[in-house]
């Protein structure tokens, strides 16, 4: 893929300038060529590529290189910078209405995710210590009302339905004096999914907006969308005016161009990212990670970030110097283990590091139900084995197997794993020098 | 009244048409040969299409020899000779689903597809055909998951197998398959929980529902697995098909919500890549918004 290699193609258009100190609009141009593939590639829509890369050209060419990064490093820097710029500043915050009923509508195209954002939305509101009312508005598809009702009771949110039957309009009239008698103060409105081209829906959405002035309207869209997400949000801001953006999705391995899209037409800022399915996983909006994201430099500042609220500084440091020396045993790698499982789901914090792509992974089968078993079969070592893995023989394995209530071949595995992670580890430390160098981990 | 498919595919892709055709036409009359800028703002179409680079700069070169070869020397027949490069490209793999009875659909996608819509239309479309159908209600993951495919299957009368929410998957389907076979159904359509490609678990759990079927489905049955794309999805449909097809092996792609503004160019690159036939496209929430894929029809809406 284009997209793996963006920071190795740079590398090689910069590698000849090395020396020298000041950007030519021919080196520009040179590089800009692959960013702009690149971006296409992570689906930024055509039309704002270009005038990006316009932008960034100028802004590059003719500037002198800072004496600690290479050419091709400033190229970079400038375009995540003004990615950066171009996402907007982060304020992922919900307007409350200062008095009254606050009114937040969630619109967008069918499938974008309304109602799963709509859950945990209120969950969130209720945390931060109001009192929420999620209401059913999507009287088309088939069982939408039930799904926003069960979802609330995840939350232990009220929803207000009042089945299919009624017009989405005076669902919502009708919700405000249920929230004004029950004591809710913010009033969430899942509405159906439509097209931004159905006149007869879109209107619709214009009478619920008349009828009950949202003080957000929030556009929920698809971080997987291609070139065509700067018309749905055109669209949808034209003709109702959107507040924000809520981008579901964003756990799989799509590039997320769509979010600078989005921004590009609307103007709106992007408040929150989904990241799975439970409630609780839905970020705030950093611009610099999307750009690094978009960019394909992998989400350093998260992962550092998780780490850094999860694993016990100090054992950090020990384990640290035990690398470095080279005596990591199955101790070591158990308590990691454990250190590593507070950190949260393992495949997403491995997707953040930037260069070690999945099919490098492949070998080092870690999912978190894995974690618990390689858990079981490190407790069924004894001391010495643990300590000196070379020592485990057939007959050993057998016994571990046993005791751990696994198979000889979970054990082989383990062992495999074991010393591929010390491998891993070495490359970490690799890339650790290269942090403490430049402060950026591109071109190693 | 029932329009035609050849109509109804038009008048679905008439936006897209429109779109495309009213760009590609400027650009084609606004030149007076056939020079590097044509080709550049041809490359513009097809990349806002969602074509993707590669797949784009393929067809490109293809077209710039086939020029070369044809000596086409006129602009606006160059549209004619990009359409028949595209349209060979789709021949090429698409498909139809297997008219061969038992038949055994199982569906599967990442979140909001169009997974269960599509089941919808399905289902009816066998029904139409006087076959017995069953939907197996394989998604007990999704809030109202089974709720909504009971609604589509009432609306198709096709029946159900269900279990509660948050049981095993793969016991629902090696029930819907029993009881297809003891109630001699023709088609046993299987939903699945939508999932995104990534997640290496849920991809684990979507092998054994696959598996459950292999083994379990009759011998003669014919067995088809279809993945079922949003045509608003940029080049993560690529990662899609490659992940859904290495886990189980897909054997058709059904490419839904034609009926916005997107073009579903990706599918190009899709088939490109991954050589997954495509049978079938969505182009509406009716029940008979289900269509075979039609490659000259596309690619001719397409430019």
């Amino acid at each position: 893929m284009i997209f793996e290699s963006l920071s190795e193609k740079l590398q090689n258009v910069f590698k000849k300038l090395r020396s020298k100190g000041k950007l030519s609009e021919k080196d520009v141009k040179k590089a800009m060529r692959e960013v702009k593939l690149a971006l296409l590639e992570a689906d930024v829509n055509f039309k704002v590529v270009k005038k990006f890369i316009n932008r960034v050209t100028e802004r590059a060419v003719g500037q002198e290189v800072m004496k600690s990064l290479t050419p091709g490093q400033q190229v970079v820097k400038i375009v995540r910078d003004e990615l950066t710029d171009l996402m907007g500043k982060t304020s992922s915050q919900i307007n409350y209405s200062p008095g009254g009923i606050t009114v937040i509508l969630l619109v967008g195209l069918q499938g974008a995710g309304k109602t799963t954002t709509a859950g945990k939305l209120a969950y969130r509101i209720k945390k931060e210590g109001h009192y929420p009312l999620l209401v059913a508005a999507d009287v088309y598809r088939p069982a939408a009302v039930k799904q926003l009702q069960v979802v609330g009771e995840r939350a232990d949110v009220p929803v207000f339905a009042m089945g299919e039957k009624n017009s989405p309009v005076d669902i919502v009239k009708a919700s405000m004096s249920f929230a004004k008698n029950n004591g809710r103060d913010v009033v969430l409105v899942d509405t159906a999914g439509r097209l931004h081209i159905d006149e007869t829906l879109m209107e619709e959405l214009h009478q619920m907006k008349k009828a009950v002035h949202p003080h957000e309207i929030l556009l929920v869209v698809d971080a997987m969308t291609g070139q065509d997400a700067v018309n749905v949000a055109d669209s949808f801001n034209k003709k109702l005016g959107i507040d924000g953006v809520i981008l579901t999705k964003l756990d799989g391995d799509t590039r997320g161009g769509a979010a600078i899209s989005v921004k590009a037409v609307t103007e709106c800022p992007i408040k929150f990212v989904g990241t799975g399915e439970k409630l609780e996983e839905m970020e705030p909006f950093y611009p610099d990670r999307m750009a690094s994201r978009i960019l394909g430099m992998g989400d350093v500042l998260s992962l550092i970030e998780k780490a850094e609220q999860a694993i016990d500084k100090e054992k950090a440091v020990q384990m640290g110097k035990k690398l470095r020396s080279q005596e990591f045993t199955f101790e070591d790698f158990l308590d990691q283990l454990e250190q590593v499982k507070k950190m949260g789901p393992i495949n997403q914090i491995l997707e953040m590091i930037p260069g070690l792509n999945k099919n490098k992974l492949k070998g080092l089968n870690v999912d978190d139900k894995e974690l618990d078993k390689i858990q079981a079969i490190i407790n069924s070592m004894t001391k010495q084995e643990r300590r000196n893995p070379s020592i485990i023989n057939g007959s050993r394995r057998r016994r571990i197997a046993k005791g751990s209530g696994t198979s000889v071949q979970d054990v082989n595995r383990l062992i495999k794993q074991f010393n591929q992670t010390k491998k891993m580890i070495k490359k970490f430390k690799n890339m650790e020098k290269g942090f403490n160098r430049m402060n950026m981990p591109f071109f190693r | 009244m029932k329009k035609s498919l050849f109509e109804k595919l038009k008048s679905s892709l008439t936006k897209t048409k429109q779109q495309l055709t009213g760009r590609l036409e400027k650009i084609l009359t606004s030149h007076k040969k056939i020079d590097e800028g044509l080709f550049e703002e041809l490359e513009e179409v097809l990349i806002t299409a969602d074509v993707g680079v590669d797949t784009t700069i393929e067809l490109m070169d293809d077209l710039r020899e086939k020029i070369k070869q044809e000596k086409t020397s006129n602009p606006e027949d160059v549209k004619d000779v990009l359409k028949a490069l595209i349209q060979e490209k789709l021949k090429q793999y698409s498909g139809k689903l297997p008219d061969e009875y038992p038949l055994v659909i199982m569906v599967v996608g990442v979140n909001g597809s169009g997974k269960t819509t599509t089941i919808g239309k399905l289902a009816y479309k066998y029904r139409e055909k006087g076959k017995k159908v069953l939907v197996g209600a394989g998604d007990t993951f999704r809030a109202a998951a089974v709720e909504q495919l009971e609604i589509w299957a009432n609306r198709a009368d096709a029946g159900i197998i269900k279990h509660k929410a948050g049981s095993d998957p793969s016991a629902v389907i090696y029930d819907a398959l029993k009881a297809a076979a003891a109630r001699g159904i023709d088609v046993v359509i299987c939903d699945t929980a939508g999932r995104l490609q990534t997640q290496k678990n849920l991809m684990e759990e979507l092998k054994k529902i696959y598996r459950v079927i292999t083994n379990e489905a009759p011998k003669n049955a014919a067995v088809e697995v279809l993945l079922v794309l949003d045509a608003t999805t940029g080049q993560n449909a690529l990662s899609q098909a490659k992940l859904f097809k290495e886990a189980v092996d897909v054997s058709g792609i059904a490419l839904t919500k034609l009926d916005g503004t997107a073009k579903g160019g990706i599918i190009l690159a899709v088939t490109n890549h991954t050589h997954i036939p495509i049978k079938l496209i969505g182009v509406g929430e009716g029940i008979e918004d289900l269509q075979e894929f039609d490659p000259e029809a596309f690619a001719d809406a397409l430019l």
